[in-house]
């Protein structure tokens, strides 16, 4: 089969490799139909993430039909439509059954370097690093879904893939990003980045009651994005300082909760910025924690802050003063999808949530690292490129 | 318990205080690395499981231990674990009582096999395609909560360990911990079962009671082995 392969930094290629097989009793395969890029990938094009190897599949944002089922399944049958969440849980651990899918004891097999850098064992990511399982991603033409029986979700099949493919990732991601914000009635909440997962949690903000959602951003055409489909006010970041700019517009308070929906490529502006850079180049930094810093300052007293954005390892010059003196809140954590997808399903069924907007680009998989290109360069106004095996 | 030389040093009222303090905490539940430290893993279990012999097989270190310091020998290989498992200690603990499900998660066995209520035999993979061979009795069983074993005389590999189930706290499941101890036998053969456990033995068997974790609660373990990639 084809799929997209990881060289170097800032390299992918198209190569053609054996076929996905089944390798356990909950194993299903599934054929691609859609598959998207998501802003973090382009952390691993970029060489951000450690244990990325080169040849290594990548990818985690998909939904096809399934093709083969291992001998454990019973829910599952060849042709069902499906949905799969970008983390993988094993659905039987004390996280799973608490719905903490993201924190699976069971689906990591190389839990052992996670142990020694974060002293416990995250779930396993689709093509997101060794680190983070080292299992084969899904911008491919099949990939094999283990414990194919929890969480997977199963759609019906007149409605158009553009619709249901970011139940996987992003939409769970955003929605995940406002629900940790405990919205009350009345708040005002501040998002950093308007890629497709601060849309959906834009959108999301609004839905749990937020009266006012502020969206923050560099690229004109994003920001035009939040203002239509989000119906956010707009900050763009290069024209006006971001700080200023949310006290002018929360009448001097700040923003009750601020959501991250950047991680750990942040740009800032000025000297902070340049200091960001340098050091992650040098590697003495792992991530730029520009939106962090930023987000400690801007919200308001005994306010919450939600982290969506990939974070992966080290931060220099976090002003924890701010954060502890105003009695702020952290949130974060990759998404559990399996815990939100079916609800979100409901939303697009019932036509409450159309997340088809954020589509720009629809390339075939052999045009993914073109797909990578305009992607990490925002050319061509891109937001989200979805790959058509 | 953070010096052996000082405990060694203890007069014999002493170490037989520290042993009865052994026994209780093993009852109680919490264990006992302080064994594992002062003197061989398998006096300590010997002692618990044979009442009178207590003074003589916690106090004394085992020839074996004391001929390998003499030849200047690496020290024995211990490690301990300690993994909470999302099932009933009833469940675990049958499991694991039938030594022959061992290797399908501790990837450095090979092969076990029980003879009867108190003896197996164990296989264990060496490098270069060798294996090394044992024989092993049941010290001490104790329903749904403990297992200890040690290799008896003639073993490749001198060895003694123990498993103990305790209930975690809330709805958390069994805590399962796992104490093992490899008195390597010098020579070529020294060097071949220190590799067996790699640089890490402590990784080792986290991994393994990882994939005992995954074998339980998810019915399977955990891979990647023999999936695509572009790897040239």
């Amino acid at each position: 089969m084809k799929a997209v392969c990881w060289q170097s930094a800032n390299e992918v290629r198209v190569e053609t490799v054996p076929d996905p097989k089944i390798l356990n009793p909950r194993d299903a395969i599934i054929k691609i139909t859609s598959t998207a890029i998501c802003g973090s990938d382009l952390h691993i094009y970029g060489g951000y993430i450690p244990t990325v190897q080169q040849g290594d599949i990548i990818g985690h944002e998909f939904m096809g039909e399934v093709v083969e089922v291992g001998r454990g399944l019973d829910n599952l049958k060849v042709g069902d439509r499906v949905v799969v969440p970008s983390t993988i849980g094993c659905g039987r651990c004390n996280y799973c059954q608490s719905d903490m899918w993201s924190l699976c004891d069971n689906s990591n097999p190389k839990g052992w370097m996670q142990e020694k850098l974060y002293g416990n064992i995250t779930s396993a990511i689709y093509g997101y690093s060794h680190l983070l399982g080292g299992y084969a991603g899904a911008q491919a033409e099949y990939i094999r879904v283990p414990f194919a029986d929890v969480g997977v979700v199963k759609v019906p099949s007149e409605i158009p893939d553009d619709k249901l493919l970011f139940i996987s990732d992003a939409i769970p991601t955003g929605y995940m990003g406002a629900e940790l914000c405990d919205i009350q009635p009345g708040d005002t909440v501040a998002v950093w980045g308007c890629g497709a997962v601060g849309q959906f949690a834009m959108i999301s903000a609004y839905m749990m009651g937020a009266e006012k959602v502020i969206a923050i951003d560099r690229f004109p055409e994003r920001l035009a994005m939040a203002k239509k489909y989000a119906k956010a006010e707009v900050i763009n970041y290069e024209e006006v300082n971001t700080g200023e700019a949310l006290k002018e517009m929360t009448g001097g308070r700040g923003p009750d909760a601020c959501i991250d929906a950047v991680g750990l490529e942040a740009h800032g502006v000025g000297l902070e910025d340049f200091y960001d850079q340098t050091k992650q180049k040098l590697r003495l930094e792992t991530d730029r924690p520009h939106v962090l810093r930023e987000m400690m300052v801007a919200c308001r007293k005994g306010g919450t802050l939600s982290i969506m954005g990939v974070y992966g390892g080290f931060v220099d010059k976090i002003p924890l003063g701010a954060a502890f003196n105003k009695g702020l809140t952290f949130r974060m954590g990759q998404m559990h999808g399996q815990k939100y997808m079916h609800l979100l399903l409901q939303l697009i069924l019932e036509d409450k949530l159309d997340p088809s907007f954020v589509v720009t680009h629809e390339l075939p998989l052999e045009e993914a690292p073109h797909g990578y290109h305009i992607f990490q360069q925002k050319k061509d106004n891109c937001v989200k490129v979805v790959l058509k095996p | 318990m953070t010096s052996t030389s000082e405990n060694k040093a203890n007069s014999s009222q002493g170490e037989a205080g520290e042993v009865e303090r052994w026994a209780s905490l093993i009852g109680g539940g919490a264990l006992v690395l302080m064994g594992l430290r002062q003197g061989s893993l398998r006096g300590v279990l010997t002692a618990l499981a044979g009442g009178g012999l207590l003074y003589q097989g916690a106090t004394k270190q085992s020839t074996i231990q004391q001929a390998q310091e003499a030849m200047g020998i690496n020290k024995p290989i211990k490690v301990e674990k300690t993994v909470t498992i999302n099932k009933p200690a009833d469940e675990l603990y049958r499991f694991w009582h039938n030594f022959e499900n061992l290797p399908t998660f501790m990837k450095h066995l090979k092969f076990v096999k029980v003879y009867n209520e108190k003896r197996s035999h164990w296989i264990a993979n060496a490098p270069l395609g060798n294996n090394v061979e044992w024989d092993a009795d049941i010290l001490e069983d104790r329903e749904n909560e403990f297992i200890s074993w040690a290799s008896v005389e003639g073993a490749d590999v001198d060895n003694s360990g123990f498993v103990r189930f305790q209930k975690a706290p809330g709805d958390r499941g069994t805590e399962v911990k796992v104490v093992l101890e490899y008195n390597l036998p010098g020579g070529a053969l020294a060097a071949a079962v220190a590799k067996i456990f790699g640089e890490e033995p402590e990784q080792q068997i986290g991994d393994d009671l990882r994939r005992f974790k995954m074998l339980m609660e998810a019915g399977e373990i955990a891979t990647t082995e023999g999936q695509p990639t572009g790897r040239r």
